[in-house]
């Protein structure tokens, strides 16, 4: 059984028959050159995988295709605005939030959300915020003055 | 990884979900997925049709009539954590659900989904048993409605039948005077709870006219601690009489406490009776 679907992925429109067991994240990785979403444990746990779903955080490979259909989604891909490196971007850069950056589209994202619901988190926020998210390299304290940077960013405007 | 094969149909309303159940055996609701597709993905379950009931509007949102307080099944653990009414008629529900998992987990994750699932290390059920909550279901046969407390029948088994559809959750908001608390010990990757207490105070004149106690995560379905509610109630509510209310839990526990690699059934038992504590210490400070 094959299943019309139809998303809107970084602001483009795509229309596509899949298999209802296919995951959200093979969905976006297959649709054509957008493959910063990365898949990390395959297990809901490790949030690489994370993107937005009509604006709200969640992980793609914990999501079917079809459940997804009509929706809007953003990937790392789809943050920067006219080659302008969105403000948590920036920060990740600036503050060395990074190191392989395989869980940086994740953690991106997921510090995303924590902003959107929290606009100005406390450093112990921060961390409760990106519960979800795992780092095997950079060690979190650069994750956490980037996200607060970030914040400090949008403050200023 | 991949799930086996599935049909795949999607429920416009309850009873569009409730024929297609019947049309196919074996079929599995789909909420928000953040249960059924790890399983599926581990091939825990191969169900040959999922059934999506996540775009039925009428199995969404809170509100607070009367006195009781009515949430949706596909009402998400993010919804239920940011509602200001549910912080104010009922916190341990608010709490509990700010607790869950992490943020992209709660903004799928539907209170239907968990309760329905019934995981032992899920905090709704353990929270909706100290609450006498009362559940409504759908299915062939109409419509019934299910106290919280026979509700969980045992690791991962409900008193829903096969054809059944949990639509809503109606709990009493809190009277004056009355409030509530959810303490956690908290698996430190999971978040699930290893331990989760429910707690609801009637406080009178600095005395407790009413306790309710539940437990979960340690054993296969929540439990009243029915003993440590005895020994609250009627009493002073001081730091002592909490402290020694809450030892009484271990009469409570049964003889099937879980344990695995991160915590015995022995440490679990040992600890039980802090958590107690901890929930009913805030849910005083609440009611008072
Ligand atoms: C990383 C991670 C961490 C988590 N941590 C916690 C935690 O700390 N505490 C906790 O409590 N939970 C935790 N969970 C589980 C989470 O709360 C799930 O959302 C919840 O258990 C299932 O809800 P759902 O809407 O996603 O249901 P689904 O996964 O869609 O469905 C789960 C089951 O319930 C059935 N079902 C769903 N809705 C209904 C309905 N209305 N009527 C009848 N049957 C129905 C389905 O058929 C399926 O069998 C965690 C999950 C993940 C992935
Ligand atoms: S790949 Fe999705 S949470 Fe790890
Ligand atoms: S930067 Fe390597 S896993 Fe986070």
């Amino acid at each position: 059984m094959k299943f019309p679907i139809s998303v809107t992925l970084n602001g483009r429109r795509y229309q596509r028959e899949v298999e209802p067991r296919q995951l959200l994240v093979h969905l976006i990785r297959d649709l054509g050159g957008v493959t910063g979403t990365k898949i990390g444990c395959d297990t809901s746990q490790c949030g690489a995988c994370t993107v937005l779903l009509d604006g709200v955080a969640v992980k793609s490979c914990t999501a079917l295709s079809v459940q997804v259909d009509g929706a809007s989604i953003t990937t790392i891909e789809g943050l920067a605005v006219d080659g302008q490196l969105h403000p948590l971007q920036e920060a990740f850069w600036n503050k060395h939030g990074l190191q392989c950056g395989y869980c940086t589209p994740g953690m991106i994202l997921a510090a995303h959300e924590l902003l959107r619901t929290n606009p100005q988190p406390s450093d112990e926020q921060i961390r409760h915020g990106l519960e979800g998210n795992m780092c095997r390299c950079t060690g979190y304290q650069n994750i956490v003055r980037a996200v607060r940077e970030a914040a400090a960013m949008r403050r200023k405007g | 990884m991949y799930a086996p094969e599935f049909d795949y149909y999607r429920a416009g309303s309850v009873s569009e979900a409730a024929g297609l159940l019947r049309k196919h055996p074996g079929a599995k609701l789909l909420a928000g997925g953040q249960s059924l597709i790890p399983l599926l993905k581990l091939r825990l379950a191969a169900p040959a049709a999922v059934i999506d009931i996540g775009r039925i509007r009428d199995l969404k949102g809170i509100t607070v009539k009367d006195g009781t307080i009515r949430i949706g099944a596909m009402t998400t653990h993010a919804e239920l954590a940011a509602s200001a009414e549910l912080a104010e008629t009922c916190p341990v529900l608010a709490q509990a659900a700010a607790g869950i998992g992490d943020p992209a987990v709660r903004n799928r994750g539907t209170i239907g989904g968990n309760v329905a699932h019934a995981d032992p290390a899920s905090d709704l059920p353990t929270v909706l048993v100290a609450l006498e909550a009362r559940l409504m279901a759908e299915g062939p046969d109409g419509k019934r409605t299910l106290d919280a407390g026979g509700f969980f029948q045992g690791l991962m088994t409900t008193a829903l039948k096969e054809h059944e559809i949990l639509t809503a959750i109606e709990i009493p908001a809190h009277p004056k005077g009355q409030s509530s608390a959810y303490a956690k010990f908290a698996h430190p990757a999971s978040r699930y709870a290893v331990i989760g207490v429910a707690a609801v105070i009637t406080a009178s004149g600095g005395k407790c006219s009413s306790a309710r106690v539940a437990v979960g995560g340690m054993v296969p379905r929540p439990v009243r601690a029915s003993s440590v509610e005895r020994a609250l109630t009627g009493q002073e509510l001081s730091a002592e009489s909490i402290a020694k209310a809450a030892a009484q839990v271990t009469e409570n526990l049964g003889n099937e406490v879980l344990g695995d690699i991160f915590a015995s059934e022995q440490y679990r038992r040992s600890v039980a009776s802090v958590w107690v504590k901890r929930a009913l210490t805030q849910a005083v400070g609440r009611a008072k």
